[in-house]
Protein backbone atom coordinates (compact mmCIF):
# COMPACT_ATOMS: atom_id res chain seq x y z
CA UNK A 1 0.00 0.00 0.00
CA UNK A 2 1.04 3.24 -1.08
CA UNK A 3 -0.90 6.51 0.19
CA UNK A 4 -0.09 9.56 1.58
CA UNK A 5 -1.34 9.34 5.03
CA UNK A 6 0.22 9.57 8.47
CA UNK A 7 -1.34 6.65 10.61
CA UNK A 8 -4.06 4.64 8.90
CA UNK A 9 -6.00 4.43 11.71
CA UNK A 10 -6.15 8.45 12.03
CA UNK A 11 -7.29 8.96 8.82
CA UNK A 12 -11.17 10.13 9.58
CA UNK A 13 -10.09 12.14 12.41
CA UNK A 14 -7.22 13.92 10.28
CA UNK A 15 -9.64 14.17 7.46
CA UNK A 16 -12.05 15.77 9.60
CA UNK A 17 -10.05 18.45 10.62
CA UNK A 18 -8.41 18.85 8.03
CA UNK A 19 -11.76 19.97 6.32
CA UNK A 20 -12.15 22.29 9.08
CA UNK A 21 -9.10 23.98 8.46
CA UNK A 22 -9.64 24.54 4.82
CA UNK A 23 -13.50 25.78 5.22
CA UNK A 24 -14.01 27.57 8.45
CA UNK A 25 -16.53 29.90 6.67
CA UNK A 26 -18.56 27.11 5.89
CA UNK A 27 -18.44 24.19 8.64
CA UNK A 28 -17.39 23.21 12.02
CA UNK A 29 -16.98 20.11 14.24
CA UNK A 30 -19.28 19.40 16.89
CA UNK A 31 -17.47 18.63 20.17
CA UNK A 32 -16.22 15.23 20.53
CA UNK A 33 -18.39 13.98 17.33
CA UNK A 34 -17.39 13.22 13.85
CA UNK A 35 -20.13 15.28 12.82
CA UNK A 36 -19.37 18.04 10.31
CA UNK A 37 -22.36 21.66 10.70
CA UNK A 38 -22.86 24.26 8.88
CA UNK A 39 -20.68 27.12 10.45
CA UNK A 40 -23.46 29.62 11.64
CA UNK A 41 -25.13 26.47 13.46
CA UNK A 42 -28.91 25.49 13.46
CA UNK A 43 -30.53 27.70 10.55
CA UNK A 44 -34.46 27.72 12.01
CA UNK A 45 -35.72 25.50 8.61
CA UNK A 46 -35.97 22.14 8.13
CA UNK A 47 -32.09 20.55 9.18
CA UNK A 48 -30.75 18.02 5.92
CA UNK A 49 -28.42 15.51 7.96
CA UNK A 50 -26.67 12.87 5.68
CA UNK A 51 -24.04 11.05 6.29
CA UNK A 52 -22.09 6.95 5.83
CA UNK A 53 -18.59 5.44 5.86
CA UNK A 54 -15.76 7.79 4.69
CA UNK A 55 -13.75 7.45 2.26
CA UNK A 56 -16.85 9.04 0.00
CA UNK A 57 -15.20 12.48 -0.58
CA UNK A 58 -16.48 15.16 -0.77
CA UNK A 59 -19.62 13.12 -0.11
CA UNK A 60 -21.01 13.74 2.65
CA UNK A 61 -18.74 16.67 4.89
CA UNK A 62 -18.00 18.59 1.34
CA UNK A 63 -22.15 19.15 0.74
CA UNK A 64 -22.41 20.96 4.19
CA UNK A 65 -23.44 24.86 3.54
CA UNK A 66 -26.46 27.13 2.24
CA UNK A 67 -28.65 25.01 0.23
CA UNK A 68 -27.52 21.51 0.81
CA UNK A 69 -26.90 19.87 3.87
CA UNK A 70 -27.06 21.33 7.46
CA UNK A 71 -25.10 18.41 8.54
CA UNK A 72 -22.78 15.16 7.86
CA UNK A 73 -21.87 12.39 9.79
CA UNK A 74 -18.63 10.61 9.36
CA UNK A 75 -18.23 6.79 9.84
CA UNK A 76 -14.66 5.05 9.85
CA UNK A 77 -14.29 4.20 6.57
CA UNK A 78 -16.81 2.18 4.25
CA UNK A 79 -18.56 1.87 7.52
CA UNK A 80 -21.85 3.26 8.53
CA UNK A 81 -21.73 6.23 11.65
CA UNK A 82 -22.70 4.88 15.10
CA UNK A 83 -26.17 5.52 16.15
CA UNK A 84 -24.91 8.54 18.71
CA UNK A 85 -22.60 10.32 15.85
CA UNK A 86 -25.88 10.67 14.32
CA UNK A 87 -28.64 11.70 17.08
CA UNK A 88 -25.48 14.57 17.78
CA UNK A 89 -25.73 15.51 14.38
CA UNK A 90 -29.28 15.71 14.48
CA UNK A 91 -29.09 17.72 18.11
CA UNK A 92 -26.41 19.82 16.22
CA UNK A 93 -28.72 21.16 13.11
CA UNK A 94 -32.67 20.64 14.58
CA UNK A 95 -34.02 24.38 14.30
CA UNK A 96 -37.37 22.94 16.00
CA UNK A 97 -38.89 22.46 12.07
CA UNK A 98 -37.82 19.14 11.96
CA UNK A 99 -34.44 17.23 10.38
CA UNK A 100 -34.98 14.82 6.84
CA UNK A 101 -32.41 12.10 6.87
CA UNK A 102 -30.93 10.75 3.97
CA UNK A 103 -29.73 7.53 4.42
CA UNK A 104 -27.84 5.65 1.60
CA UNK A 105 -29.47 2.12 1.40
CA UNK A 106 -26.81 -0.14 3.19
CA UNK A 107 -28.30 -2.29 5.99
CA UNK A 108 -25.75 -0.74 8.07
CA UNK A 109 -26.50 2.83 7.27
CA UNK A 110 -30.47 2.30 7.27
CA UNK A 111 -29.66 0.51 10.63
CA UNK A 112 -27.80 3.06 12.61
CA UNK A 113 -29.79 6.00 11.45
CA UNK A 114 -33.33 4.26 12.25
CA UNK A 115 -31.73 3.70 16.05
CA UNK A 116 -30.62 7.28 15.99
CA UNK A 117 -34.27 8.93 14.52
CA UNK A 118 -35.17 6.74 17.08
CA UNK A 119 -33.41 8.37 20.02
CA UNK A 120 -34.13 11.90 18.63
CA UNK A 121 -38.06 11.51 18.51
CA UNK A 122 -37.88 10.14 22.19
CA UNK A 123 -36.51 13.14 22.97
CA UNK A 124 -39.42 14.95 20.79
CA UNK A 125 -37.47 16.11 17.68
CA UNK A 126 -39.14 15.63 14.80
CA UNK A 127 -37.05 13.13 12.31
CA UNK A 128 -38.17 11.59 8.91
CA UNK A 129 -35.94 9.60 6.55
CA UNK A 130 -35.55 8.75 2.73
CA UNK A 131 -33.45 6.11 1.63
CA UNK A 132 -31.32 6.94 -1.59
CA UNK A 133 -31.32 3.54 -3.97
CA UNK A 134 -30.14 4.49 -7.58
CA UNK A 135 -28.01 1.73 -8.48
CA UNK A 136 -28.97 -0.16 -11.45
CA UNK A 137 -26.48 -2.84 -11.67
CA UNK A 138 -28.44 -4.15 -8.07
CA UNK A 139 -31.44 -5.98 -8.85
CA UNK A 140 -34.29 -4.47 -6.61
CA UNK A 141 -36.42 -7.19 -5.25
CA UNK A 142 -37.62 -8.92 -2.24
CA UNK A 143 -34.82 -11.57 -2.65
CA UNK A 144 -32.21 -8.72 -2.20
CA UNK A 145 -31.54 -5.72 0.49
CA UNK A 146 -32.46 -3.58 -2.64
CA UNK A 147 -30.45 -1.22 -4.96
CA UNK A 148 -27.57 0.43 -3.45
CA UNK A 149 -27.85 4.43 -2.76
CA UNK A 150 -24.41 6.01 -4.62
CA UNK A 151 -23.73 9.06 -6.58
CA UNK A 152 -27.37 9.98 -7.02
CA UNK A 153 -27.40 11.16 -3.68
CA UNK A 154 -26.15 14.55 -4.44
CA UNK A 155 -28.88 15.50 -6.40
CA UNK A 156 -31.24 14.34 -3.26
CA UNK A 157 -28.84 16.82 -1.10
CA UNK A 158 -29.17 19.74 -3.88
CA UNK A 159 -32.48 19.74 -4.34
CA UNK A 160 -34.18 18.69 -1.37
CA UNK A 161 -31.78 21.16 0.60
CA UNK A 162 -33.17 23.73 -1.80
CA UNK A 163 -36.44 23.23 -0.81
CA UNK A 164 -35.39 23.28 2.50
CA UNK A 165 -33.96 26.65 2.49
CA UNK A 166 -36.78 28.44 0.34
CA UNK A 167 -38.63 27.74 3.48
CA UNK A 168 -40.44 24.84 2.88
CA UNK A 169 -41.51 22.44 5.95
CA UNK A 170 -40.50 18.69 6.77
CA UNK A 171 -43.35 16.62 4.60
CA UNK A 172 -42.34 18.97 1.74
CA UNK A 173 -38.90 18.41 1.92
CA UNK A 174 -39.22 14.95 2.16
CA UNK A 175 -41.80 14.83 -1.07
CA UNK A 176 -39.31 16.19 -3.20
CA UNK A 177 -36.31 14.09 -1.66
CA UNK A 178 -38.76 10.89 -2.24
CA UNK A 179 -39.25 12.54 -6.05
CA UNK A 180 -35.51 12.77 -6.63
CA UNK A 181 -34.78 9.02 -5.57
CA UNK A 182 -38.16 8.07 -8.12
CA UNK A 183 -36.36 9.71 -10.97
CA UNK A 184 -32.50 9.22 -10.22
CA UNK A 185 -30.29 5.60 -11.63
CA UNK A 186 -27.14 5.57 -11.78
CA UNK A 187 -24.65 3.04 -12.65
CA UNK A 188 -20.80 2.38 -12.52
CA UNK A 189 -17.68 1.08 -13.27
CA UNK A 190 -14.18 0.12 -12.17
CA UNK A 191 -11.15 -0.45 -13.95
CA UNK A 192 -8.80 -0.76 -10.86
CA UNK A 193 -9.69 -1.25 -7.20
CA UNK A 194 -9.65 0.76 -4.13
CA UNK A 195 -7.41 0.22 -1.03
CA UNK A 196 -9.30 0.79 2.49
CA UNK A 197 -6.05 2.31 5.05
CA UNK A 198 -6.61 -0.22 7.66
CA UNK A 199 -6.70 -3.20 5.57
CA UNK A 200 -3.66 -2.25 3.53
CA UNK A 201 -4.59 -4.40 0.72
CA UNK A 202 -6.89 -3.68 -2.47
CA UNK A 203 -10.53 -4.64 -1.59
CA UNK A 204 -10.70 -6.97 -4.94
CA UNK A 205 -8.39 -7.70 -7.77
CA UNK A 206 -9.20 -6.93 -11.69
CA UNK A 207 -7.01 -8.46 -14.15
CA UNK A 208 -4.59 -6.24 -16.49
CA UNK A 209 -7.19 -5.91 -18.97
CA UNK A 210 -10.27 -6.52 -16.98
CA UNK A 211 -12.99 -3.91 -15.69
CA UNK A 212 -15.88 -4.78 -13.49
CA UNK A 213 -18.97 -3.05 -15.11
CA UNK A 214 -21.91 -2.26 -11.76
CA UNK A 215 -19.06 -2.31 -9.25
CA UNK A 216 -20.48 -0.64 -5.93
CA UNK A 217 -18.47 2.50 -4.33
CA UNK A 218 -17.06 0.20 -1.66
CA UNK A 219 -16.09 -2.26 -3.77
CA UNK A 220 -18.75 -4.41 -4.08
CA UNK A 221 -19.32 -6.89 -7.36
CA UNK A 222 -21.24 -5.25 -10.05
CA UNK A 223 -22.95 -7.34 -12.78
CA UNK A 224 -20.06 -8.93 -14.63
CA UNK A 225 -16.51 -8.40 -15.34
CA UNK A 226 -14.97 -8.52 -19.16
CA UNK A 227 -12.21 -6.82 -21.30
CA UNK A 228 -11.52 -2.95 -21.11
CA UNK A 229 -13.23 -1.43 -23.68
CA UNK A 230 -12.95 2.24 -24.85
CA UNK A 231 -14.73 4.41 -22.91
CA UNK A 232 -17.62 5.03 -25.63
CA UNK A 233 -18.51 1.87 -25.88
CA UNK A 234 -18.49 1.21 -22.34
CA UNK A 235 -20.46 4.72 -21.52
CA UNK A 236 -22.73 3.04 -23.77
CA UNK A 237 -23.36 -0.54 -21.79
CA UNK A 238 -24.19 1.80 -18.60
CA UNK A 239 -26.31 3.79 -20.71
CA UNK A 240 -28.53 1.19 -21.67
CA UNK A 241 -28.86 -0.48 -17.93
CA UNK A 242 -30.04 3.14 -17.10
CA UNK A 243 -32.18 3.38 -19.65
CA UNK A 244 -34.02 -0.49 -19.32
CA UNK A 245 -35.31 1.11 -15.88
CA UNK A 246 -37.98 2.51 -18.30
CA UNK A 247 -38.29 6.37 -16.78
CA UNK A 248 -36.39 8.38 -19.43
CA UNK A 249 -38.11 8.89 -22.81
CA UNK A 250 -38.01 10.78 -25.95
CA UNK A 251 -38.74 14.47 -24.99
CA UNK A 252 -38.03 14.43 -21.74
CA UNK A 253 -35.37 16.45 -19.63
CA UNK A 254 -32.35 15.59 -17.48
CA UNK A 255 -29.65 16.22 -15.68
CA UNK A 256 -26.44 14.11 -15.80
CA UNK A 257 -23.86 13.02 -13.79
CA UNK A 258 -20.57 12.04 -14.98
CA UNK A 259 -18.76 11.29 -11.22
CA UNK A 260 -15.37 9.92 -10.91
CA UNK A 261 -14.26 7.42 -8.00
CA UNK A 262 -11.14 9.02 -6.80
CA UNK A 263 -8.46 7.75 -9.19
CA UNK A 264 -10.16 8.79 -12.51
CA UNK A 265 -7.99 11.52 -14.42
CA UNK A 266 -10.54 14.59 -14.54
CA UNK A 267 -10.04 14.28 -18.63
CA UNK A 268 -11.44 10.70 -18.87
CA UNK A 269 -14.73 11.45 -17.26
CA UNK A 270 -15.40 14.30 -19.90
CA UNK A 271 -14.76 11.97 -22.52
CA UNK A 272 -17.54 9.95 -21.09
CA UNK A 273 -19.76 12.49 -20.68
CA UNK A 274 -19.00 13.56 -24.60
CA UNK A 275 -20.86 9.90 -24.95
CA UNK A 276 -23.63 10.50 -22.67
CA UNK A 277 -24.39 13.63 -24.74
CA UNK A 278 -24.24 12.05 -27.88
CA UNK A 279 -26.17 9.49 -26.74
CA UNK A 280 -29.30 11.51 -25.28
CA UNK A 281 -29.00 13.60 -28.30
CA UNK A 282 -29.64 10.61 -30.22
CA UNK A 283 -32.60 10.44 -28.29
CA UNK A 284 -34.21 13.39 -28.21
CA UNK A 285 -33.60 13.95 -24.23
CA UNK A 286 -32.55 17.09 -23.21
CA UNK A 287 -29.65 17.69 -21.01
CA UNK A 288 -30.61 20.83 -18.47
CA UNK A 289 -27.81 20.45 -16.18
CA UNK A 290 -24.84 18.63 -16.47
CA UNK A 291 -22.05 17.84 -13.92
CA UNK A 292 -18.82 16.33 -14.19
CA UNK A 293 -16.07 15.78 -11.46
CA UNK A 294 -15.72 13.32 -8.28
CA UNK A 295 -18.57 13.53 -6.22
CA UNK A 296 -18.98 10.38 -4.69
CA UNK A 297 -15.88 8.95 -4.18
CA UNK A 298 -14.56 5.11 -3.53
CA UNK A 299 -11.13 6.25 -2.32
CA UNK A 300 -8.67 5.59 -4.68
CA UNK A 301 -10.87 3.45 -6.81
CA UNK A 302 -10.75 3.91 -10.55
CA UNK A 303 -14.00 4.18 -12.95
CA UNK A 304 -16.76 6.48 -13.13
CA UNK A 305 -20.67 6.09 -12.71
CA UNK A 306 -23.54 7.79 -15.28
CA UNK A 307 -26.76 8.78 -13.04
CA UNK A 308 -29.41 10.54 -15.06
CA UNK A 309 -32.20 12.48 -13.21
CA UNK A 310 -35.23 13.14 -14.80
CA UNK A 311 -36.74 16.70 -14.40
CA UNK A 312 -39.96 18.36 -13.54
CA UNK A 313 -40.67 21.65 -13.53
CA UNK A 314 -40.40 21.62 -9.34
CA UNK A 315 -36.96 19.42 -9.90
CA UNK A 316 -35.34 21.82 -12.44
CA UNK A 317 -36.28 25.20 -9.76
CA UNK A 318 -34.47 23.54 -6.79
CA UNK A 319 -31.85 22.16 -8.44
CA UNK A 320 -30.79 25.61 -10.23
CA UNK A 321 -31.37 27.13 -7.20
CA UNK A 322 -28.33 28.71 -5.53
CA UNK A 323 -25.64 26.32 -3.37
CA UNK A 324 -22.86 27.59 -1.26
CA UNK A 325 -20.57 24.40 -0.02
CA UNK A 326 -17.04 23.40 0.50
CA UNK A 327 -17.36 20.76 -2.84
CA UNK A 328 -20.63 22.65 -4.83
CA UNK A 329 -20.86 26.39 -5.63
CA UNK A 330 -23.84 27.61 -7.57
CA UNK A 331 -24.72 31.21 -8.15
CA UNK B 1 -9.59 -9.41 41.37
CA UNK B 2 -11.23 -9.64 37.74
CA UNK B 3 -14.98 -11.02 37.72
CA UNK B 4 -15.77 -14.43 35.83
CA UNK B 5 -18.06 -11.97 33.91
CA UNK B 6 -15.17 -9.86 32.90
CA UNK B 7 -13.01 -11.99 32.35
CA UNK B 8 -15.36 -14.39 30.06
CA UNK B 9 -16.27 -10.78 27.32
CA UNK B 10 -12.31 -10.66 27.89
CA UNK B 11 -11.96 -14.72 26.31
CA UNK B 12 -14.80 -13.18 23.80
CA UNK B 13 -12.59 -10.12 22.67
CA UNK B 14 -9.77 -11.60 22.69
CA UNK B 15 -10.45 -14.14 20.38
CA UNK B 16 -12.67 -11.80 17.43
CA UNK B 17 -9.42 -9.58 17.89
CA UNK B 18 -7.58 -12.58 17.04
CA UNK B 19 -9.85 -13.45 14.02
CA UNK B 20 -9.62 -9.86 12.62
CA UNK B 21 -8.10 -11.13 9.60
CA UNK B 22 -9.78 -13.77 8.79
CA UNK B 23 -12.97 -12.44 9.24
CA UNK B 24 -12.36 -9.64 7.09
CA UNK B 25 -10.87 -11.96 4.49
CA UNK B 26 -14.16 -13.93 4.61
CA UNK B 27 -15.90 -10.39 4.48
CA UNK B 28 -14.06 -9.07 1.72
CA UNK B 29 -15.36 -12.28 -0.52
CA UNK B 30 -18.94 -10.96 -0.41
CA UNK B 31 -19.48 -7.68 1.44
CA UNK B 32 -17.11 -5.25 2.19
CA UNK B 33 -13.79 -6.86 3.93
CA UNK B 34 -14.52 -4.97 7.10
CA UNK B 35 -16.12 -7.24 9.44
CA UNK B 36 -13.11 -8.08 10.87
CA UNK B 37 -11.68 -4.78 11.68
CA UNK B 38 -15.24 -3.31 13.07
CA UNK B 39 -15.46 -6.58 15.66
CA UNK B 40 -12.04 -5.96 16.67
CA UNK B 41 -12.31 -2.02 17.24
CA UNK B 42 -15.55 -2.63 19.22
CA UNK B 43 -13.97 -5.48 21.48
CA UNK B 44 -10.72 -3.44 21.84
CA UNK B 45 -13.00 -0.71 23.45
CA UNK B 46 -15.08 -3.17 25.00
CA UNK B 47 -11.92 -4.42 26.93
CA UNK B 48 -10.57 -0.81 27.72
CA UNK B 49 -13.86 0.64 29.32
CA UNK B 50 -15.55 -2.59 30.97
CA UNK B 51 -14.88 -2.06 34.97
CA UNK B 52 -12.50 -5.33 35.45
CA UNK B 53 -14.38 -5.60 39.00
CA UNK B 54 -18.17 -5.79 38.19
CA UNK B 55 -20.10 -8.55 39.48
CA UNK B 56 -23.50 -7.63 37.50
CA UNK B 57 -23.61 -9.86 35.09
CA UNK B 58 -26.22 -7.68 33.40
CA UNK B 59 -24.46 -4.68 33.59
CA UNK B 60 -21.51 -5.82 32.49
CA UNK B 61 -23.40 -7.13 29.10
CA UNK B 62 -25.52 -3.80 28.54
CA UNK B 63 -22.14 -2.00 28.63
CA UNK B 64 -20.65 -4.66 26.22
CA UNK B 65 -23.98 -3.45 23.91
CA UNK B 66 -23.67 -0.09 24.23
CA UNK B 67 -19.98 0.31 23.39
CA UNK B 68 -20.50 -2.24 20.86
CA UNK B 69 -23.42 0.16 19.45
CA UNK B 70 -20.90 3.88 19.62
CA UNK B 71 -17.58 2.04 18.28
CA UNK B 72 -18.34 -0.77 15.74
CA UNK B 73 -20.78 1.10 13.20
CA UNK B 74 -21.49 -1.12 9.51
CA UNK B 75 -24.59 -3.44 10.36
CA UNK B 76 -22.28 -5.73 12.81
CA UNK B 77 -22.54 -2.40 15.41
CA UNK B 78 -26.22 -2.71 15.82
CA UNK B 79 -26.88 -6.17 15.77
CA UNK B 80 -24.35 -7.33 18.19
CA UNK B 81 -24.89 -4.04 20.46
CA UNK B 82 -28.54 -5.04 20.40
CA UNK B 83 -27.68 -8.82 20.59
CA UNK B 84 -25.79 -8.05 24.18
CA UNK B 85 -28.27 -5.45 25.12
CA UNK B 86 -31.09 -8.29 24.91
CA UNK B 87 -28.97 -10.84 26.86
CA UNK B 88 -28.61 -7.79 29.23
CA UNK B 89 -32.25 -7.63 29.80
CA UNK B 90 -32.83 -11.74 29.94
CA UNK B 91 -30.18 -11.64 32.65
CA UNK B 92 -31.04 -8.96 35.21
CA UNK B 93 -30.69 -9.37 38.85
CA UNK B 94 -28.75 -12.51 38.80
CA UNK B 95 -25.69 -13.28 39.69
CA UNK B 96 -24.53 -16.73 37.87
CA UNK B 97 -25.84 -18.18 34.78
CA UNK B 98 -27.91 -21.21 34.66
CA UNK B 99 -28.22 -23.16 31.85
CA UNK B 100 -32.03 -22.13 31.67
CA UNK B 101 -30.94 -18.49 31.53
CA UNK B 102 -28.14 -19.22 29.32
CA UNK B 103 -31.42 -20.16 26.46
CA UNK B 104 -33.52 -16.91 27.94
CA UNK B 105 -30.72 -15.33 27.08
CA UNK B 106 -30.18 -17.04 23.59
CA UNK B 107 -33.70 -16.23 22.87
CA UNK B 108 -33.63 -12.39 23.49
CA UNK B 109 -30.75 -12.07 21.52
CA UNK B 110 -32.39 -13.74 18.52
CA UNK B 111 -35.48 -11.72 19.28
CA UNK B 112 -33.78 -8.70 18.89
CA UNK B 113 -31.16 -9.39 15.92
CA UNK B 114 -34.44 -10.34 14.32
CA UNK B 115 -36.66 -7.24 15.01
CA UNK B 116 -33.28 -4.57 14.60
CA UNK B 117 -32.29 -6.92 11.11
CA UNK B 118 -35.11 -7.38 9.77
CA UNK B 119 -33.74 -11.28 8.96
CA UNK B 120 -34.91 -14.73 9.62
CA UNK B 121 -32.95 -17.81 9.38
CA UNK B 122 -31.75 -19.12 6.00
CA UNK B 123 -30.86 -15.82 4.58
CA UNK B 124 -27.28 -15.92 5.38
CA UNK B 125 -27.35 -14.21 8.40
CA UNK B 126 -25.89 -14.56 12.19
CA UNK B 127 -29.20 -16.47 12.69
CA UNK B 128 -27.99 -19.28 11.07
CA UNK B 129 -25.05 -20.11 13.41
CA UNK B 130 -27.29 -18.43 16.65
CA UNK B 131 -30.69 -20.15 15.83
CA UNK B 132 -29.90 -23.38 15.64
CA UNK B 133 -27.29 -23.24 18.57
CA UNK B 134 -30.33 -22.22 20.62
CA UNK B 135 -32.01 -25.00 19.92
CA UNK B 136 -29.10 -27.40 20.85
CA UNK B 137 -28.75 -25.87 23.64
CA UNK B 138 -32.64 -26.08 24.79
CA UNK B 139 -32.48 -29.92 23.38
CA UNK B 140 -29.79 -30.63 25.80
CA UNK B 141 -31.30 -28.80 28.33
CA UNK B 142 -34.67 -30.84 28.20
CA UNK B 143 -32.32 -33.99 28.07
CA UNK B 144 -30.72 -33.30 31.50
CA UNK B 145 -27.53 -32.90 30.03
CA UNK B 146 -24.53 -31.46 31.73
CA UNK B 147 -23.27 -27.99 31.07
CA UNK B 148 -20.17 -29.36 29.47
CA UNK B 149 -22.24 -31.10 26.72
CA UNK B 150 -25.04 -28.75 26.34
CA UNK B 151 -22.62 -26.47 25.27
CA UNK B 152 -20.46 -28.45 22.89
CA UNK B 153 -23.62 -29.02 20.98
CA UNK B 154 -24.57 -25.91 21.07
CA UNK B 155 -21.17 -25.26 19.62
CA UNK B 156 -21.31 -27.90 16.98
CA UNK B 157 -25.03 -26.72 16.00
CA UNK B 158 -23.51 -22.98 15.45
CA UNK B 159 -20.45 -24.77 13.42
CA UNK B 160 -22.71 -26.77 10.81
CA UNK B 161 -25.33 -23.53 10.31
CA UNK B 162 -21.70 -21.16 9.79
CA UNK B 163 -21.15 -24.65 7.36
CA UNK B 164 -24.81 -24.34 6.15
CA UNK B 165 -24.12 -20.84 4.88
CA UNK B 166 -21.89 -21.93 2.48
CA UNK B 167 -24.69 -23.84 0.91
CA UNK B 168 -27.64 -20.61 0.44
CA UNK B 169 -27.28 -17.27 -1.52
CA UNK B 170 -27.32 -14.18 0.65
CA UNK B 171 -30.94 -12.10 0.98
CA UNK B 172 -29.75 -9.78 3.64
CA UNK B 173 -27.01 -7.52 3.82
CA UNK B 174 -24.28 -6.20 1.36
CA UNK B 175 -23.38 -9.68 0.32
CA UNK B 176 -27.15 -10.23 -1.33
CA UNK B 177 -25.81 -7.98 -4.10
CA UNK B 178 -24.19 -11.19 -5.19
CA UNK B 179 -27.36 -13.17 -5.60
CA UNK B 180 -26.15 -16.73 -6.52
CA UNK B 181 -22.55 -15.60 -6.37
CA UNK B 182 -22.55 -15.68 -2.59
CA UNK B 183 -23.32 -19.02 -2.71
CA UNK B 184 -20.04 -21.38 -1.74
CA UNK B 185 -18.93 -18.81 0.94
CA UNK B 186 -19.41 -18.75 4.45
CA UNK B 187 -21.26 -15.56 5.98
CA UNK B 188 -18.61 -14.02 7.72
CA UNK B 189 -21.43 -12.73 10.88
CA UNK B 190 -22.28 -16.52 11.53
CA UNK B 191 -18.73 -17.06 11.85
CA UNK B 192 -18.07 -14.13 14.69
CA UNK B 193 -20.98 -15.72 16.37
CA UNK B 194 -19.66 -18.96 16.27
CA UNK B 195 -16.36 -17.52 17.53
CA UNK B 196 -17.97 -16.19 20.47
CA UNK B 197 -20.18 -19.27 21.10
CA UNK B 198 -16.73 -21.13 20.91
CA UNK B 199 -14.88 -18.94 23.56
CA UNK B 200 -17.93 -18.83 25.60
CA UNK B 201 -17.43 -22.92 25.92
CA UNK B 202 -13.83 -22.76 26.20
CA UNK B 203 -14.35 -20.36 28.78
CA UNK B 204 -16.42 -22.84 30.75
CA UNK B 205 -14.23 -25.55 30.27
CA UNK B 206 -10.46 -23.85 31.66
CA UNK B 207 -12.26 -21.73 34.11
CA UNK B 208 -15.62 -22.87 35.77
CA UNK B 209 -16.07 -26.44 35.29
Amino acid sequence: MKKMINKPDDVVEEMLQGIVAAHPEYVKRVDGCDVIVRAGGSQGKVALVSGGGSGHEPAHGGYVGKGMLDAAVAGAMFTSPTPDQVYEAIKACDGGKGVLLVIKNYTGDVMNFEMAADMASDEGIQVEKVVVNDDVAVENSTWTTGRRGIAGTIFVHKIAGACAEEGGDLQAVKAVAEKVIANVRTMGMAIAPCTVPAAGKPSFELGDNEVEIGMGIHGEPGTHREEIRTVSETTDTLLEKIFAEDIYHEGDEVAVMVNGLGGTPLQELYLANLRVSQVLAEKNIKVAKTLVGNYMTSIDMAGYSVSLLKLDDELKKYLAAPADTPAFVQA
Amino acid sequence: MATKIYQCMQKIGEDIIANKDFLTDLDAAIGDADHGINMARGFTEVLQQLPQEEEDISAVLKKTGMVLLSKVGGASGPLYGTAYMKAAGAIAGKKEITLEDAKNMMEAVIGGIKMRGKAERGEKTMLDAIEPAMEALTKGLEAGESIEDCLGHMCEAAKEGVEFTKTIRATKGRASYLGDRSIGHQDPGATSSLITLEAIRTFYLENIK
